[in-house]
Formats: C-alpha cells, structure tokens, sequence
C-alpha cells in the first residue's frame, strides 16, 4: 500500500513538474529565441508543394470562414490579430505575407513540431486552404527578425508580444 | 460515493474549468479506443468524461466511467491521468484504480502513415470495466463476478503501443498495435484497435453555427484481443465493432457517442459510451506563471 502511494504522489509530482517546466519553456523560448526558426521553416517547403495553387482562393466566403477557422485554432499562439503571442510568431510579416499559398498550406499540414506547433492536417484539406486564403488577406504590419538558424536574436522583442 | 454523485462532481469539475480558463475549439475525432496521431496542443490541458454502459450475461450490467486530464507538455509528447470507477447494478460503486499515459510523436513531418508510440503504466484492480482496450484473452465471463470479489485481484501493469495514423481526403484511419505486460509473472498479451472517420463536410461555414456539418465527425472502430504470448491469435478472444460520432461544438465542448456491438460469445453484448470534454488553453504557462515563470 505504502508503495502505490508513493508511486501515485511520484506520478502527481512528474506531471505538475512537466506542467511547470512546459509553463516556463514556452514563456521564455518563443517570446525571445525561436521566432526567425519558424520563419527560416517555409524555406524548407518542397518545390511540389509550393507549387500548389489554393483552390480556395477565389470563393468568396473563404477568408471569412479561414478567420472562423484561425479565431478557434490559432490566436492562443498567434494572437487575436495574428500580431503574434507568447508562444507563436507574428504572421504580419513580409515572410508570410509573401510566401506562396502552396508553402503556407504545407506549413500548416506539417507544423513546426521541435518548436511547438503542432501539425494541422487534423482540418480537413479545404479548411486549410480557407485559413491559407484569410493569412494572405492579412496586411503587413512589422519586420521580422532575419532567419539566423541556431543564432541568439539580435533585436528585442515587441512590447505587445 | 454514488455513480450519479460521483459523476455530478466530475461534470461540476469539468464546468468549473470551463469558467476559469480560457478555452478552444478542439476538431476532436470521435474514437473512443482507438489513437490518431494528433497530440494535444501544447500547454493545453484537456478534461474528458466518460462513460460506459455494459450488459452482462449471468450477471448484472455495469456502468463504469473514467476521467482524464490530457496534457500537451510538448508539440511532441502528450502525457495523461485517468481516474476510473464502476457500478455494477445491484451491487456496489468502486473504484477501480489510475492509469498514467504518455504519447509520442517520432517523426518531424507528417507523412502517409505517421507512427506515435505509447506508453502507459496502470494501477488498476481487478473490478476494472472500463473497457478502454481488450486484449488477451479479455472477456465477458472475466466481469461476472461480484466486486468484492474482483476488488481482491490487483493488476500492475505496463501497456505500449504503436499508434499508427493517416488523414487523406478528409478521411483519417488509424491502427493500433497493442501489447501489454502484468508486471506480475503473467505473459504478454496483445490486442489491435482498428478506426475510420470522416467530418460531415470538409469545407468551414463562413459563420459560426453549432449545427454545421463540419462540427459532426463519424466513423466507426473495431477492436479486440490477439491472445498472449504462448497462445496468440483469435481464439477465445473477445471483439467489437462500434459507430462512434462526435460532436464538436463552437462553445469548445466536444461530445462523443459510441454503440459497441460484440462480435462474439467472449464478448459483451453491447457497450453504450458517451463523452463529454473540454480543452482548456494556456494552462501550462498559467501553472508556471503560478511557480515563478515569465509573465
């Protein structure tokens, strides 16, 4: 009995533990290191699946049904205007405003898994496009920091990350 | 503690979460045995009921329910505790023990078939009903004794898994390979959770609607036992096939249903399950706030 005990309060530690550590991890990594390295991602995209045009791209309820989409999914990382959050990047930057739907889509499928974004290819294929379709609608509103892999950031964060 | 008590507080608990922590909408699949790939987000914690209603023959039904907390600690592990219980009508309410799982993700990218590996330890007694995985030689006649009596038997064991997964053209499959060691002297034993699903319609409404048939995800599972190591195969092993849906709704609650049917005379007639859980986000970075992290 002693040994289910303590085998259940060594169970109850690990997972605070794992809570605390993943609490704090996230609050220091992605407000300060790991922005360009998502950047530096949508260079990785495979020429074939760049190449992908958005079959979504014209139909006229695509960006409002991708905002839908991007409200439930994605503004706890990327904030409610996709200015960016303690744990995801901005996407009001010339890296995403620029890049080809096919790399958007394909960034989304695939995540960016080592530094925290999951994969997406749980939405459905046209759900994806649609949000594709709502992050091109999006401005440009700041510059990103340079894609250095590996490297310190040289710049200070934005005051509202 | 009652069944209906006892599952009052697990569904007030679920409601106090919902009101203390900002939440999101999960695109949850509707298995309820059976593992996709896809891992909790990190930071998230989610919060699941569920429910099993069993019959038994020459013996009385059961009700058994469990609860988890689903931890994203990372993009790629997701550790999680349950706690489990049963009522066997006209008999008594027990719990039955803990379960501690973790899951993970080995490949960078996502790929045609994307594997995960599992690994669980459970503390459970013999009075377990939960039918969250059969395998071995699982099967209904194990389940007809009395509690007190089922109560005296206490299961130490280690499970792994290879949980492979794929979603293409909006449907996802999946298959799981089971295989389970009692950390007292009993053998290996193995079993397979096998699963199809499909959302109602692929494409996003332009509002927001509860109804919405990309909100309906259905499919069906088929799991069952593959005997142990010195007897491996289908004989006197128990399967079922099970219609599951789930319901994910815009208020970020999912609900799931699932009517299992048993294929054979080892098995339960029929095994009615329900669901009901909630994604909180952020808790991660709340807790650490809480020890001392940035803010």
């Amino acid at each position: 009995m002693k040994k289910q005990v303590a085998f259940f309060i060594g169970v109850a530690v690990s997972f605070a533990g794992s809570l605390v550590l993943a609490g704090q991890d996230k609050a220091r990594s992605y407000k300060y290191h790991w922005d360009a390295q998502v950047y530096a991602e949508l260079g990785k995209a495979p020429a074939k699946a760049r190449a992908r045009r958005n079959p979504l791209q014209t139909d006229p309820e695509a960006v409002a049904a991708g905002r839908n989409l991007f409200e439930q999914h994605c503004t706890e990382c990327h904030g409610d205007s996709a200015e960016g959050g303690r744990k995801g990047p901005s996407l009001l930057v010339p890296q995403i405003h620029d890049a080809e739907p096919g790399t958007l889509f394909w960034l989304l499928t695939n995540g960016v898994v080592w530094r925290g974004m999951p994969v997406w290819s749980k939405l459905p294929e046209p759900q994806r496009w649609q949000l594709v379709t709502y992050l091109k609608s999006l401005g440009v509103t700041e510059q990103a920091p340079a894609a250095k892999p590996g490297a310190a950031p040289t710049a200070p964060p934005s005051p509202h990350r | 503690m009652s069944a209906r008590r006892s599952t009052l507080t697990v569904l007030f608990a679920l409601l106090l979460c919902s009101c203390f922590g900002r939440s999101t909408r999960a695109q949850e699949n509707p298995y309820i045995v059976a593992y996709d790939h896809y891992l909790e987000e990190p930071g998230n914690l989610e919060v699941e009921y569920f429910s099993t209603f069993g019959t038994q023959r020459s013996a009385n039904d059961f009700h058994a329910f469990w609860t988890e907390f689903e931890y994203g600690a990372t993009a790629w592990w997701t550790t999680e505790f349950y706690l489990d219980g049963q009522t066997t009508f006209g008999d008594s309410t027990v719990f039955t023990g803990f379960r501690w799982e973790n899951r993970f993700r080995v490949l960078k990218r996502e790929h045609f078939i994307n594997p995960v590996l599992y690994i669980e330890y459970e503390n459970t007694s013999g009075a377990d009903k939960i039918l969250k995985e059969v395998e071995g030689h699982d099967g209904e006649a194990d389940y007809a004794e009395k509690n007190s009596i089922l109560r005296q038997d206490h299961d130490h064991e280690l499970e792994f898994k290879l949980l492979l997964s794929g979603t293409h053209k909006g449907w996802n499959f999946v298959e799981n390979t089971i295989a389970t060691k009692n950390l007292s002297n009993d053998p290996w034993e193995f079993g397979y959770a096998l699963g199809a699903s499909r959302p109602l319609a692929l494409k996003a409404s332009a509002k927001r609607c509860s109804f919405c048939r990309q909100n309906f995800i259905a499919g069906a599972e088929l799991y069952g036992g593959l005997g142990d190591r010195y007897n491996f195969g289908l004989h006197d092993t128990s399967h079922y096939l099970a219609p599951v849906v789930a319901w994910n709704l815009p208020s970020d609650w999912t609900f799931r249903l699932s009517a299992g049917f048993g294929l054979n005379d080892n098995s339960h007639r029929f095994l009615l399950r329900w669901g009901v859980s909630r994604e909180i986000t952020g808790f991660g970075s709340m807790v650490g706030r809480i020890f001392g992290g940035r803010k």
